[in-house]
């Protein structure tokens, strides 16, 4: 419970569960990040932010603080 | 006339949309500003069959209809305002073949504000190698448009595309997602309130209130209805969003097929060494070194051929009407050398607009925005900063527009207000012909120090840019939350047409622009430099006859010139300020070319070239290049002008003043303040002053 994508390590895999925080603009919601969608992580820049996902097949850059917002599901490939 | 038609090209960035479009415009397009906003307004006239033409507009990316900055916002309020005469007839919507998905959601949006819409899968050559294969037949169907198969790359589909175009009237204005279904007793309250009107765009209207501001031209009036709090919106939006991708995926199930074993990767390659947490630092600082070597290694050939014509040319203009008295001489001294000192400048210009143009179509500008943003933040930047701040190399202006993609408003007001730090190409020639001067020849690790210096000024600038940054942060205080999503987009070899068009537009641009200022300042300083108020401007010849008697003719012209020119207008306010710049090691010839710079900083070279060549009177000797000229300024007591120590005071100041009237007027206009631009003026002349007055008194 209340897994988020910030606790995701380098190659790991989720399934967004919830991404209704208000912090959360709805750019990247709408560039796919909803619930049901898989997100995973993929690079970190040094100090672990921001952090390089593939979301729903878009690839983006955010914030850990953001990311912090999205409550995720762990999945194995 | 018939009514032209008119065709709006829409799409997320990174599509490619751009290059469609310079496929159907080919050069016959122009870059305007819309009016009242700086946005760039790109339009051109595509030629149909049978002689008709499309006027085509090439509207900012956009990865939604939910506009969150000012580019975002043209779109939305163009496509919601059927009486603007570039309404479009036919929207088409540029899709990249790898990011369909994405890439459809806009397409939904567009459509269900019933414009007749063709959608563009662009990039379709990189299908097979991607294992991407379409059912184009289904996707039409489903998706209730005509869809035209494009690669600029191979320039394939155009020619289809531009039939699509002019058979618009067919397409269907099917909507993909019926908006009641977001939330039924709202949109029924709404359908109720105002029955004629289309709900999507009532919905649209309201949330862009939301969203980002007014929406100027609506014809809606939504004002009295009652609608929910922001934040319930929000979460219809979200509910919008799913309902869209919902629609999308079913029909990507049916039409798309992606075989993930075929795709070969090559970003995931390139990015474990472009964004290294070691190497992905060291290729970027490498990779503005070669560029800072290239602009002046380069730059140098074209540089000096332009030079060496232009003083060619004022010295034809002198002896081929030798009996034009004052006008031969404006049109050699102030009209020629004022061209020249414009002219110059585009080798250089032009080279730094075509690394930037580079860097940012072959997807490493975000590789950079990634790597810096963490760094950034810590000075109160963003890594989005980074966009601006390399541009501003090029010209403060595009850059401090550039700052619109930060979402974060204290961010980017930070950024906005340090930008101008960053060494512009107006810098340049100062620099150069600076440099030059007072730096020896010579080479370290095959780098020349000219070329060291060069880069280190533009470090400086950025230096002062991020400190300036970091006190800024500290000073101002704000409550509003930071968002910070960036793209990472597909690499890709840059079209070559594209480059060269966005070269060519812009060193275009930049060259009339500053080209007017330059070209008036030059006449101005010119008539300043040739007339003088009262008796000792008037009667300089016998003045200076009685004075020295005994000189010989030639030294004496050179004597009577050199005293008009202290007492002309032009030397009355070099030397009314020679006591505040004495300090920093300039003389009051100098201090006139400050003056001029604080209209535009380029202006300084050719002002010391109108200045010098007004004081060399021998008529006979050829008109030098400017660069000797300011090397044998020498002092009443024979002392040079141009030393180290006054060299690197001047070359500081020209790094940290605010001296371009351009970049004002645009900070206040993006600021919608006064306060913003004096603040920057006041504060970065006063940094300038101190930095050059420490440099002076500690090198003398």
């Amino acid at each position: 419970m209340g897994l988020t994508i910030a606790d995701l390590k380098k190659g790991e895999q989720g399934i967004i569960t919830d991404s209704s925080s208000k912090n959360i603009p709805l750019k990247l919601l709408e560039m796919g990040c909803l619930p049901g969608n898989r997100v995973k992580l993929l690079q970190l820049a040094p100090f672990s932010d921001p952090m390089y996902l593939n979301i729903n097949d878009s690839y983006l850059a955010i914030r850990k603080e953001t990311a912090a917002q999205i409550i995720i599901e762990k999945t194995n490939e | 006339m018939s009514k032209q038609l008119n065709v709006a090209l829409i799409g997320n960035p990174n599509t490619g949309k751009t290059s469609v479009f310079n496929a159907l415009t080919g050069l016959n397009q122009k870059v305007g500003n819309y009016p009242g906003i700086t946005v760039d307004k790109k339009q051109g006239v595509c030629r149909l069959s049978r002689g008709v033409k499309a006027h085509v507009l090439d509207l900012p990316g956009t990865y939604s209809l939910n506009a969150s900055s000012l580019d975002e916002n043209v779109v939305i309020e163009l496509l919601l305002n059927k009486k603007d005469k570039d309404y479009p007839d036919v929207a088409v919507i540029v899709s990249d073949v790898e990011n369909l998905k994405r890439n459809l959601l806009l397409f939904t949006q567009v459509k269900d504000l019933k414009i007749p819409t063709i959608l563009v899968i662009n990039m379709s050559d990189v299908m097979t190698r991607k294992g991407i294969s379409l059912d184009i037949d289904i996707l039409e169907q489903k998706l209730h448009t005509k869809i035209a198969l494009v690669s600029t790359r191979k320039n394939s589909g155009i020619q289809e595309l531009k039939t699509l175009i002019e058979n618009y009237k067919n397409l269907s204005t099917q909507n993909c997602l019926d908006t009641s279904t977001i939330d039924p007793a709202y949109f029924d309250r709404l359908k109720i309130a105002f029955p004629n009107q289309d709900l999507y765009k009532l919905w649209l209207v309201i949330t862009q209130d939301v969203n980002f501001g007014k929406i100027t031209r609506q014809e809606l009036d939504v004002s009295k209805f009652k609608t929910k709090s922001s934040s319930e919106l929000k979460r219809l939006q979200q509910k919008e969003a799913i309902k869209r991708y919902q629609f999308i995926n079913n029909v990507l199930k049916e039409g798309q097929n992606i075989d993930r074993s075929k795709a070969r990767d090559l970003r995931s390659k390139l990015d474990k060494i472009l964004i290294h947490k070691v190497w992905g630092y060291v290729i970027f600082f490498i990779i503005l070194l070669a560029i800072f070597q290239a602009i002046y290694d380069w730059a140098t050939f074209p540089m000096d051929l332009i030079d060496t014509t232009f003083a060619g040319l004022a010295e034809w203009v002198k002896t081929a009407f030798p009996n034009g008295g004052k006008v031969t001489d404006l049109v050699a001294e102030g009209i020629v050398s004022g061209i020249g000192g414009i002219v110059i400048f585009i080798p250089q210009i032009a080279f730094l607009f075509l690394f930037i143009s580079i860097l940012e179509e072959s997807g490493y500008m975000s590789r950079v925005v990634f790597l810096m943003d963490r760094i950034m933040r810590r000075f109160g930047l963003s890594g989005k900063s980074l966009v601006p701040l390399i541009s501003g190399t090029a010209c403060a202006i595009p850059a401090v527009m550039a700052t619109r993609n930060i979402e974060n408003w204290k961010e980017r007001l930070i950024t906005i207000l340090v930008t101008p730090f960053t060494t512009c190409s107006a810098r340049l020639p100062v620099y150069l012909i600076i440099i030059a001067l007072v730096i020896p020849e010579g080479y370290i690790f095959g780098l020349s120090y000219q070329a060291l210096t060069l880069m280190l000024l533009y470090l400086i600038g950025f230096a002062m840019a991020v400190l300036s940054a970091y006190v800024l942060d500290r000073v101002m205080t704000t409550n509003r939350k930071t968002f910070f999503v960036v793209e990472m987009p597909n690499y890709k070899l840059p079209l070559l047409k594209n480059v060269c068009i966005t070269v060519f537009e812009k060193t275009k641009t930049f060259v009339l622009e500053a080209g007017k200022i330059i070209l008036a300042i030059s006449i101005i300083l010119w008539v300043l430099a040739s007339y003088g108020p009262g008796q000792k401007f008037k009667n300089a010849e016998t003045i200076v006859a009685n004075e020295f008697s005994d000189s010989s003719a030639t030294d004496l012209d050179d004597r009577v010139a050199a005293y008009k020119l202290e007492h002309s207008y032009i030397g009355l306010i070099g030397k009314t300020i020679e006591p505040a710049i004495k300090p920093l090691g300039y003389d009051w010839k100098i201090g006139i070319g400050l003056v001029a710079s604080f209209a535009a900083r380029e202006v300084f070279v050719g002002t010391l070239a109108t200045i010098y060549s007004v004081g060399s009177a021998n008529e006979n000797e050829s008109i030098d290049t400017i660069k000797t000229k300011m090397s044998n300024e020498t002092y009443a007591d024979g002392s040079k002008v141009f030393t180290f120590a006054s060299g690197i005071s001047l070359l500081l100041f020209y790094a940290f003043a605010m001296q371009c009237m351009s970049t004002l007027a645009i900070v206040k206009r993006e600021t919608k303040s006064w306060k913003w631009p004096i603040l920057q003026l006041i504060g970065m002349s006063i940094i300038a002053y101190l930095c050059a007055l420490i440099a002076f008194q500690i090198l003398k």
